[in-house]
């Protein structure tokens, strides 16, 4: 299989979110959050009872796939941020250390510039916690992987209708 | 690559759906949206041309059960499968954890049907994986057509490592959730696998 799982702990999903929270009040947002290049949402902050996050992050995951084909096409290695303008609501989207995708929904009550300025910012911080993640993951024992003690019985029981 | 949250006790795997144009995946996957209850289903994503022909993917969002506590959920993925749109496909592919191969029955789309499988494979490849290793289920579908194609002849040029493969009508359902729930199986022994061994 090509690479490995992505492996969330808690300790880092605490980091990540008060993150995600204070990005979401410096950069007066109204909806961030953070998916995997494979479209898979990590996780979300801001307004987001009202919205699908998870088809939010599976259209974000191909905006930037489609976008990063477009970039190989005229020799660009990747388009590291995307903008998305619209009558009310703006997306900003970023490539965070080449592995996660960063988006922050903002309106009027905020400015390209200013969620510009934030997500550079958090870009490193978020970085910073995806490297320690993945260092921790290759050290930990694979013991602790929930599918290590699954049985063939437990799979059968998910198609129990 | 799936993606465990041990925080939020998460499994989430990425299924890909894949064959010729018109062979079937977008039917496979609006049908299982819907079937399935609301509370176990997101939003059936489709980025379709106006002629209904897939332009990029469909996307649907599923939620399983759970697994030692863990709650299972599948995304199901379909690629365009016009010729041309081989970009978005290999696109698609990437961080797969299983695919479905939906084989157009009728005689006629059988060179169709090889050359989408060969595609596959490369695709695969390019993105790091081996066809031989990734979990794979092979639907014929289309069996109720008048021309449709003889099973085992269909079986000796498209699934020649006998993986599982079921006879589909997917505009009535006809083992749609036989295969869904065979690739589902197959990804989750081959997690257990991979673990196991490491």
């Amino acid at each position: 299989m090509a690479g490995p799982s992505l492996i969330m702990y808690e300790e880092e999903f605490n980091q990540i979110n008060k993150v995600l929270e204070k990005l979401t009040k410096e950069a007066n947002a109204k909806i961030v959050f953070l998916v995997d290049k494979n479209g898979q949402l990590i996780s979300a902050y801001g307004e987001t009872k009202n919205i699908d996050t998870t088809s939010l992050a599976s259209l974000t995951a191909g905006n930037i796939a489609a976008t990063g084909g477009l970039a190989k096409l005229i020799g660009e290695k990747e388009f590291s941020i995307l903008f998305h303008e619209g009558e009310k609501d703006n997306i900003h989207i970023s490539i965070i250390g080449q592995r996660v995708i960063l988006v922050v929904i903002f309106d009027h009550r905020s400015s390209l510039g200013l969620v510009r300025l934030r997500v550079k910012k958090t870009g490193d911080e978020l970085s910073a916690i995806f490297s320690k993640l993945i260092k921790k993951v290759e050290k930990e024992p694979q013991a602790a992987s929930p599918f290590s003690e699954i049985t063939d019985e437990d799979i059968e029981n998910l198609f129990k209708d | 690559m799936s993606f465990i949250n041990y925080s939020s006790r998460e499994i989430n795997c990425k299924i890909v759906y894949y064959g010729p144009g018109l062979g079937g995946k977008t039917t496979n996957l609006q049908y299982i949206y819907d079937k399935m209850s609301p509370d176990t289903k997101g939003k059936l994503i489709s980025l379709a041309t106006e002629t209904e022909r897939t332009l990029f993917f469909d996307f649907l969002p599923l939620a399983l059960g759970d697994i030692r506590g863990f709650k299972t959920r599948f995304q199901l993925y379909t690629v365009p499968g016009q010729v041309f749109y081989d970009a978005s496909r290999k696109l698609i592919l990437r961080g797969v954890d299983g695919v479905v191969f939906v084989a157009d029955s009728q005689i006629e789309r059988m060179d169709a049907n090889i050359e989408s499988l060969e595609n596959l494979k490369l695709n695969l490849k390019e993105n790091g994986y081996d066809f031989e290793r990734v979990p794979f289920v092979m639907q014929y579908n289309k069996r109720d057509l008048p021309n449709a194609a003889e099973l085992q002849e269909m079986r000796t040029i498209l699934n020649p490592k006998s993986s599982p493969d079921f006879e589909g009508v997917a505009t009535k359902g006809i083992a749609v959730f036989e295969t869904l729930k065979a690739i589902a199986k197959l990804v989750l022994v081959e997690m257990k696998r991979s673990t196991a061994v490491r």
